[in-house]
């Protein structure tokens, strides 16, 4: 079967997000940006499925400008076989890049479509779901493991508790948790092989998805700064400051 | 506006969360519940009782026994008809549950929402929380999901809603529950927890995170909590993670313990109310936010802080 992995550019993990003076938005000028961790634990997922026989082909999809193919090329040197940039400069929300997606899983008929569990610039957790929602499919979010077995995968997820253990038919949606796997790094070999593998370029217009947003942006500002409090010299200080708090067994 | 609050519940109780998501709720007009389950007249009538609740719509079906969103959304979507809001919060269930309903709706969910500005305009954290978006909606509807920290608790009891049933909705024959390993435990939950005792990667191995940890914790009629690095290397089940992809948390005191104060897990708990920091390095990030630091081997400290306290 077919793999679909969708992934985003975003500001990378390590980078210290920085709020723009005029409150429009966090700078992103100049800033290192990399795949969204979840996604690099999807396209693990995938090549993994591939490496077992279940899967044969995986497509990595990115909705973004330009560069974002910088994101699919590193897809590519991981394992992906092809990848489609929907090109856009405009923002685009979860509700459009679901629909997008719908589109492109319309014709290319997957049988997974696995995803990360929420991209880390937004924080959304939404475009799985509502891919979900418009293909008519299950979906197996915030997965700790999946097993394909026959005509359904069956997903262990992370939820508050604990984990649960479900079974979808597939197609099916997945979203991936953190402790779904390690995600290899590209060998320079790879990285170099990469580049001839097929990128096609398309825009939202060619699947007839309108991406004006739905939600509008009013501000962005700074969370509230917690001051650093004080450090105490030993155990008692601490046990005195605490009691003194009323915290005490 | 009439809004639809989605119970968290266990099949007896309504979970803490679904009283944090009342309150958002009311804030934009009536507030509405939905229980959904199989054999849910109790937690209908514990959800009834919340105070300044309005009608309580039953759905009592063996399809929404596990809360699966294939059986649930396309429910959730037919009751929206008559509602202006679907109102969620922010836990596994309802962050699985809500974006499903959203998309049979056509509109854009607004996640994790911290305050409700106007009538349709919240705030929202961004970046793990290091940038805050108030935000406007344009839908006809709107489907939000609500950080359970920001919002006080709406009163449990005091409230005298009428239940209703729903006939609407079934299996949709799609997905099915298998099994889960809950972990039982007398403690208090996290997410709702007074005090809380974390564990780092520092901690080295699940025994010392037993052996040191939950003493403390027990001294403290404590919740115990760990960081992504604790959890990934299994001194303790994911369920303890408290940061930008774990559980957010906002207890009167939080303990970091060998924990260096990443920005992911910093996400989950800066919110608390007192954070103090136990770490050798003084120079750990955590100290930046601690309102007690304590710059110690954690060996030695946790110990006697347990004897002493
Ligand atoms: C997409 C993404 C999501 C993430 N989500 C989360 C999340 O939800 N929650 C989360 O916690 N992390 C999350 N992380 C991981 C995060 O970036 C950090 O790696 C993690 O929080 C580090 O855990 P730690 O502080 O226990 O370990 P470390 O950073 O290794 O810190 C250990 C600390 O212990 C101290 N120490 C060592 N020995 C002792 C001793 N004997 N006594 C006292 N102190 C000692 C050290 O000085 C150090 O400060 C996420 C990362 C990514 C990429
Ligand atoms: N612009 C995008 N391009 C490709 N994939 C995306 C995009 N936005 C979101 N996704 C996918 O959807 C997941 C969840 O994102 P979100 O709902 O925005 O938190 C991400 O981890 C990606 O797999």
């Amino acid at each position: 079967m077919k793999i679909l992995v969708p992934v985003k550019r975003v500001l990378d993990y390590n980078v210290k997000p920085r709020v723009k003076a005029d409150g429009t938005g966090v700078d992103l000028a100049n800033v290192k940006m990399s795949m969204n961790p979840f996604d690099e634990i999807a396209v693990e997922e995938a090549i993994r499925l591939k490496e077992k026989g279940v899967a044969t082909e995986i497509v990595a999809i990115s909705v973004g400008p330009a560069k974002a193919q910088e994101t699919l090329r590193t897809a590519l040197a991981m394992g992906a076989d092809r990848a489609i940039l929907v090109q856009s400069d405009d923002a685009v929300e979860p509700l459009g890049v679901a629909k997008i997606l719908k589109a492109i899983a319309d014709a290319e008929q997957p049988g997974l479509v696995i995803l990360g569990k929420q991209a880390i610039d937004d924080d959304n957790n939404q475009t799985g779901q509502m891919l979900a929602a418009l293909t008519g499919w299950a979906q197996g979010t915030f997965a700790s493991a999946v097993n394909v077995e026959g005509d359904s995968v069956s997903v262990t997820r992370e939820v508050d508790g604990g984990l649960e253990t479900v079974k979808l038919k597939l197609p099916a949606i997945v979203t991936t948790d953190l402790r779904l796997n390690e995600p290899r790094y590209a060998s320079l070999p790879n990285i170099m092989k990469a580049k001839s593998k097929p990128l096609d370029t398309k825009a939202p217009a060619d699947y007839g998805v309108d991406i004006a947003p739905r939600v509008k942006v009013l501000k962005v500002s700074e969370p509230p700064v917690r001051q650093a409090g004080i450090k105490v010299a030993d155990v008692d200080e601490l046990v005195a400051k605490l009691k003194a708090m009323g915290v005490h067994s | 506006m009439k809004t639809l609050v989605w119970v968290e519940h266990d099949g007896s109780s309504v979970k803490d969360a679904t009283l944090a998501a009342v309150t958002a709720a009311s804030k934009l007009g009536e507030v509405h519940l939905l229980v959904a389950g199989e054999g849910v007249d109790g937690v209908a009538k514990v959800a009834s009782e919340i105070a300044g609740v309005g009608k309580v719509h039953v759905a009592d079906n063996a399809a929404f026994a596990h809360n699966l969103p294939e059986n649930i959304a396309p429910l959730v979507a037919e009751l929206m008809a008559s509602h202006d809001a679907f109102v969620v919060p922010a836990t596994t269930t309802g962050k699985n549950i809500a974006p499903r309903v959203a998309a049979l709706l056509d509109v854009m969910q607004i996640s994790d929402i911290l305050s409700v500005e106007g009538d349709r305009s919240f705030t929202r954290p961004i970046y793990a929380g290091n940038a805050i978006a108030t935000v406007e909606s344009e839908d006809a509807k709107l489907v939000l999901t609500v950080r359970g920290t920001a919002f006080e608790k709406a009163a449990a009891t005091g409230g005298s809603g009428t239940v209703e049933a729903v006939s609407a909705g079934g299996d949709a024959g799609l997905s099915s529950f298998v099994g889960s390993e809950i972990a039982k435990s007398e403690r208090p939950e996290l997410t709702s927890a007074k005090i809380i005792v974390s564990g780092g990667r520092a901690l080295g191995s699940s025994e010392k995170y037993q052996e040191v940890i939950v003493p403390l914790a027990d001294k403290l009629g404590a919740a115990l909590g760990a960081s992504r690095a604790a959890v990934d290397a299994g001194y303790v089940p994911n369920d303890y993670q408290v940061g930008q992809t774990g559980k957010i948390v906002a207890p009167d005191v939080y303990f970091a313990i060998g924990i260096s104060g990443a920005i992911q897990h910093l996400a989950g708990m800066k919110d608390s109310k007192t954070i103090v920091a136990i770490n050798k390095d003084e120079d750990a990030p955590i100290f930046q936010v601690a309102d007690l630091g304590l710059v110690a081997d954690l060996f030695n400290a946790v110990p006697e802080l347990t004897g002493k306290i």
